[in-house]
């Protein structure tokens, strides 16, 4: 026991689990201080910790996958605009800009140096989703970005620890609730100024100058992990393709994936061109959850920094759907950018077979509900729940019914939904026959129908996909059921668009079953009568998807539900 | 002080302890939890105390009880055929949950199955608005309707829960006489009772939870009461609480839900009344056992309480991976640290510590019964911060060469790192995780746990508390007398208490006084009935809270209301005192905006709870150690991580330290039947008049 050993190795992992309890807390702080209620409800933000070159040395895990490479890459961007040298304690920089943060007006995103005396060791970076940002309102229906609301350039907010009040005010004065977005500016100035503090201890407590030491070891030690996990794959380039709904015409998502020695690069070439409605994806989105969907597979323990994150480039043509230019709209980026984490899925289940989920439904199903125009019975409203469908089924197991994937998102509470507007949710719950057949079933959709309190007539403005393009299954599994959206006297509804749910009627929307995966014919028979058992699949979706005669009957009388059955349909070629 | 002897008895998964307060000494034992019956185990305990002590059944005059037995079930879904009636339209509520995913990267996660199968999931006719107002009248021919379905079941348990219905329990009420008509033996629990709260998620899965926990709670109870008459006890029976207070068993057998994690409330408990009685102002406890560390922050000795709480949280003790609850609980942070927590290196080179643990079979790799994996005990061993031959009371042999072995295979050979190294590096990060986790806890209720005082209990809690505290940069920390069954002597300070909850929306720009009073007399009425079947000529303090956010906003902040009616102004005053709890928390308040109560809280608590410390010292000792621990004939060896080498400390038993004693600067241990205090060279320790130790950091070291 006298053994006397040089400290240098554990301090550094001692110092990396610190900066990762720095950056969960910096979140947790946002989270909890957030005024837009889908920052608070939903987790719709992102942390995280610079060095002053601009490299992410740590991301908190709390937050959506959407951010994950787009803020570790605006840093740098914001340092190109203000290097180091010109910075000062007291400065706090923001953008909204959806090519430098990540991909829409409504993310802000706020820098703020860490300074030690006079010298900066570190930057703290913070995002969230602000409720409004003026325009014509969160939704895939403007035409450019004009129409979506205010853009502010990379700027300072403080100015040595002094609030730019021309700054607030421009901002106060062009968004529909300006206490909101004044609120949420602080929450995220603060929740940096709470990292920093934390941080500065840190470096006191391991009698640290700086951070890049540490700092070159983890991103080191990071980057090789990944490269170790790469280079177990057999090297080559897999393509794969998926169509969706878009918005007016079908959207073609084309990709490459290369598995090299030295990392894997992604490239979108032969995807579809730029829409003129606002589900546009600017490239740093596209960045986030194409690496996303590599991350679920390869290196989903390794944490996200800049070592982690710069073995996987993403490219996209220039004027594509995927790497759109500005000005154009770019709300509803999420629709088409949702659905990336199947693409990617696609080519690496050539590279791992048996391995990979089916598609799911993947794009959230979140429609923002408002007032009929003429409507004045109950006040004005706007609300914005959220669905979702089932997730793609997974290797040996099924998929997840009704869950966020790749989003994770929360859903909020019918019950809250009716306090904050004056609408009943009739009803929400499992859609039938919904989930794609196989070894492992997807998970099922469901079905939402929603009317007026008064029965008064109310707007609904839709980001919806796969109504038309279903999620497919993989490895011989069947496609789960498209979604669907209609009036209940039975008018269909498109995906995409804003319309006014007449007086007296209600609005239904069913979301997409996951993907099968496997051949149905190896299917347990007992999961089989399980699922009929508990009404999820029809006695004759039971016979003729599965050829299993169950005797119990359809216990589902009090439903009555038996949509469309999804499972006869064929799925479509997809790979090249 | 209650006349006579009081006996606290806390269940846990593998030990039920039992502790004896007779004339404000304490005698106490572990016995093994008795799966079958528990009662059974429970009497072997309370036998085994009265005979050490010397007392007679009829010298009892109170029995404590805590367990976590309804926890167990649940999480081992070991509990009845349950079903639940609800709203048609909205039946998978409980499945669907929030619709989201606790862990981002892992596609194989799955969410808690659900306690009720969706065929027992039956959906009725009715539909109540946000105000409680019928959009659909109940339908009776569909509630008849179940009875067959639930026979065909053998469903023994009943939740009913509909939309709504904790604004209106009109419809809830009626289904529920309908259903004991037909079928008088079914247990039936109402959502608008358990939980009238808004989100129909957490709400149905706090009603379900009850449920299915209810037939085996009430048959535990009637059983234990039943054993204890026939041996001649008198003494009434009292719950403790997951809310830190007790129950009477009638309110017990038909809120059992409100027993779950009874023993960690005791824990906090006791360490709330011992920052009252010595004075801290505010205390961080830290309780720390084989599994888990729960941390709970205690300000003016009353311990933070909150209305949340998840059971079995599966996948890492992650948020959102178990079931949530919405009863009263003393507010804790859970981690997968533990004595028993294994080590690991992963492939980024890092030393990973839990969440899974060894347990007790087969442990530690030292208890020598087949463990082979490292465990933060063994790290601790080879540290020195446990001594061979003092564990246990000296009572299970310790393999040094054991733990060497495990930790040289999975730590030290993947790292190139001696066996001490490797010991100190495991010790360093799950420390590292629980300062990670009290400051992320401090964090989320806007309280700073630096400059507090830690209070250490639990088996491995005052091995690590000297630290943790130098992590979280604390200056004092105390281990209370008889840290080894801490849960079972804060029993014995636990006042009578009941809390109640109600929904009703109201604006603070349109705040109607005469509602709120109303409402918050009818709740004072039913909390009142509760307390005063456990204690008949109690007096009562009560605590009215409500639940208020901005509009808008998506969660609420608990704040206390003013004593006495509400008066016409009132809207204005609880402007202020939401903003002044919004500013402690969030730093800022918002100008302007207007504020939203969501719902009342109102809890009722006996006043002048029962006392142990009766300040006199520990009884008849003198000090037997010098100031520098000198007088101590024994050493052990302690690791000590400035110089990187171990070296020798004075060794001393606890029962050698006498009160007033002159302080003893560290480095030392001092050792007990069930735990080790470690006081490392930045520390000195004293005893207390309350038999405590404290432990202070020295201020003249750089």
């Amino acid at each position: 026991m006298s053994e006397r050993v040089d400290m240098t190795q554990l301090t550094t992992q001692l110092v990396w689990n610190r900066l990762l309890a720095i950056v969960e807390e910096q979140a947790q702080t946002l989270m909890r201080t957030a005024f837009s209620t889908v920052v608070r409800e939903a987790g719709d933000l992102s942390a995280g910790v610079f060095d002053t070159y601009g490299n992410m040395l740590a991301q908190a895990v709390t937050g959506t996958p959407g951010h994950v490479n787009a803020m570790a890459a605006s840093v740098a961007k914001f340092l190109a605009v203000h290097p180091v040298a010109t910075l000062e304690p007291g400065d706090v920089l923001v953008t909204n800009d959806p090519w430098i943060g990540t991909g829409h007006l409504n993310d802000f995103t706020v820098v703020t140096p860490v300074f030690r005396g006079d010298v900066c060791v570190a930057l703290f970076a913070s995002t969230s989703h602000i409720a409004d940002v003026g325009g014509r309102g969160f939704g895939a229906d403007a035409n450019d970005l004009f129409e979506e609301g205010l853009r502010i350039p990379v700027s300072h907010l403080f100015r040595a620890g002094v609030r730019d009040e021309t700054l607030m005010r421009l901002i106060t004065a062009n968004v529909r609730d300006p206490v909101v977005a004044e609120g949420d500016l602080y929450s995220l100035t603060a929740c940096n100024d709470s990292g920093a503090r934390q941080l500065l201890e840190l470096l006191e407590d391991y009698r640290l100058d700086s951070l890049d030491a540490t700092g070159a070891v983890l991103l080191e030690l990071s980057e090789r992990a990944m490269i170790e996990e790469i280079r177990a794959l057999p090297e080559g380039n897999f393509r794969h393709s998926m169509r969706i709904d878009g918005y007016d015409k079908p959207i073609d998502l084309v990709c490459e994936l290369a598995i090299r020695p030295d990392g894997i690069h992604i490239d979108f070439s032969g995807t579809s061109a730029e829409s003129p409605y606002g589900i546009n994806v600017p490239l740093p989105y596209t960045e986030a959850y194409a690496s996303f969907g590599v991350r679920c597979l390869i290196g989903n323990d390794v944490p996200n920094n800049a070592g982690s994150l710069r073995v996987i480039r993403v490219t996209a043509p220039p004027g594509s759907i995927l790497n759109a230019r500005p000005p154009r709209a770019v709300s509803a980026r999420h629709a088409v950018g949702q659905m990336l984490p199947d693409v990617i899925l696609g080519c690496l289940d050539q590279v791992l077979p048996g391995r990979v989920p089916a598609e799911g439904a993947s794009c959230i199903w979140n429609p923002v509900l408002r007032n009929g125009h003429a409507d004045e019975s109950d006040g004005t409203f706007v609300t914005n729940p959220i669905y979702n469908g089932g997730t793609g089924a997974r290797p040996g197991k099924d998929g997840l019914s009704t869950t966020a994937f790749p989003s994770g998102v929360r859903t909020t509470p019918t019950e809250v939904n009716e306090v904050t507007a004056p609408l009943i949710v009739w009803r929400r719950e499992y859609r039938q026959d919904s989930a794609g057949a196989g070894a492992c079933r997807g998970g099922f959709g469901q079905v939402i129908e929603i009317g007026h309190r008064h029965d008064a007539p109310f707007v609904v403005s839709r980001m919806f996909d796969r109504i038309q393009h279903a999620p497919c299954g993989r490895q011989g599994g069947a496609s789960g059921a498209p979604g669907s959206v209609r009036l209940s006297d039975g008018t269909p509804l498109r995906g995409m668009g804003r319309d006014e749910v007449p007086a007296g009627l209600r609005l239904v929307m069913e979301t997409p079953g996951g993907g099968g995966l496997g051949d149905v014919r190896q299917r347990d028979p007992e999961r089989v009568r399980a699922d009929v058992a508990a009404g999820l699949v029809s006695v004759d979706a039971a016979r003729q998807v599965y050829g299993i005669d169950t005797d119990c009957g359809d216990t589902d009388a009090q439903s009555g539900a038996c949509n469309s059955v999804s499972i006869g349909q064929n799925t479509r070629p997809t790979r090249e | 002080m209650t006349p006579g002897a009081r006996i606290a008895v806390d269940i846990g998964g593998t030990f039920t302890d039992v502790v004896i307060e007779r004339d404000g000494t304490l005698t106490s034992t572990k016995v093994l939890t008795t799966y079958e019956d528990p009662a059974d185990g429970v009497m072997t305990g309370i036998d085994r105390v009265l005979a050490l002590s010397g007392t007679t059944p009829a010298g009892v005059a109170l029995v404590l009880h805590g367990t976590t037995l309804a926890t167990n079930a649940l999480i081992e879904r070991r509990g009845a055929v349950t079903a639940l009636v609800t709203t048609a339209g909205h039946r998978d509520v409980l499945e669907m949950a929030l619709e989201n995913r606790f862990e981002q990267y892992d596609i194989g996660i799955d969410r808690p199955t659900p306690l009720v199968p969706r065929y027992l999931r039956l959906p009725v006719t009715e539909r109540l608005d946000a105000e409680g107002r019928v959009l659909l009248p109940l339908d009776e021919a569909d509630v008849r309707a179940l009875v067959p379905v639930l026979e065909a079941n053998r469903v023994e348990s009943v939740a009913i829960g509909f939309l709504h219905a904790y604004a209106n329990p009109a419809h809830e009420r009626a289904a529920a006489a309908l259903l004991r008509a037909e079928l008088p033996d079914l247990y039936i629990t109402l959502a608008s009772d358990v939980c009238p709260e808004i989100r129909e998620y957490e709400r149905l899965s706090t009603a379900t939870a009850n449920a299915y926990v209810r037939p085996l709670m009430a048959r535990y109870l009637a059983s234990l009461a039943d054993k204890l008459g026939h041996a001649g006890f008198q003494a009434p029976l009292l719950m403790m609480t997951s809310g830190g207070g007790l129950t009477d068993l009638a309110t017990a057998a038909a809120y059992p839900i409100r027993l779950v994690e009874s023993g960690p409330a005791g824990g906090a408990i006791l360490a709330a009344r011992l920052a009252g009685l010595c004075g801290y102002p505010s205390v961080v406890s830290f309780d720390m056992g084989g599994t888990t560390a729960k941390i709970c922050l205690i300000d003016d000795a009353e311990p933070l309480l909150s209305r949340a709480f998840e059971i079995g949280r599966v996948y890492r003790f992650k948020k959102g991976s178990g079931l949530p609850v919405r009863i009263p609980v003393i507010e804790m942070v859970e981690i997968g640290a533990g004595g028993g927590s294994i080590a690991r290196v992963d492939r980024l080179q890092r030393i990973q510590v839990g969440p899974d643990s060894a347990g007790s079979e087969p442990g530690p790799a030292c208890y020598g019964r087949g463990g082979r994996l490292p465990t933060v005990t063994d790290a601790d061993l080879l540290q020195g911060r446990i001594q061979p031959g003092f564990f246990a009371g000296g009572s299970i042999d310790l393999d040094v060469e054991a733990a060497r072995r495990a930790l040289a295979d999975s730590v030290g050979g993947p790292l190139g790192l001696g066996d001490t190294m490797a010991a100190y590096g495991i010790g360093a990060v799950v420390d590292e995780n629980m300062a990670a986790a009290a400051r992320a806890h401090a964090a989320e209720w806007g309280a700073d746990v630096a400059a507090r005082t830690l209070v250490a209990y639990g088996g491995a809690g005052p091995l690590h508390a000297a630290a943790l505290a130098d992590r979280l940069k604390i200056d004092r920390i105390v281990i209370p007398a008889g840290a080894g069954v801490g849960s079972a002597v804060g029993f014995l300070l636990a006042p009578i208490s009941f809390e109640v909850v109600r929904s009703r929306y109201q604006r603070l720009s349109a705040f109607e006084a005469h509602v709120a009073n109303a409402l918050l007399g009818a709740m004072h009425g039913e909390a009142l009935a509760v307390v005063e079947q456990a204690a008949p000529a109690g007096r009562f303090r009560v605590l009215r809270r409500a639940a208020m956010r901005y509009v808008g906003q998506g969660y609420e902040i608990a704040v206390t209301l003013p004593d006495g009616e509400l008066g016409a102004e009132a809207g204005v005053a609880l402007h202020a005192a939401f903003e002044t709890e919004y500013r402690r928390l969030y730093g800022r308040v918002i100008p302007g905006l207007d504020v939203e109560i969501l719902s009342f809280t109102l809890a009722l608590t006996e006043l002048g709870a029962p006392d142990l410390y009766t300040g006199a010292g520990p009884p008849g000792r003198s000090q037997r150690v010098g100031a520098d621990g000198s007088a101590g004939a024994m050493r052990g060896r302690l690791f000590d991580p400035e110089s990187g080498a171990a070296t020798e400390v004075p060794l001393v038993l606890r029962s050698d330290l006498a009160e007033a004693g002159r302080a003893i600067a560290g480095p030392l241990l001092i050792v007990e039947d069930q735990t080790t205090t470690v006081v490392s060279k930045g520390f000195s320790v004293v005893v207390d008049r309350f038999d405590n130790l404290v432990l202070e950091r020295l201020r003249d070291r750089a």
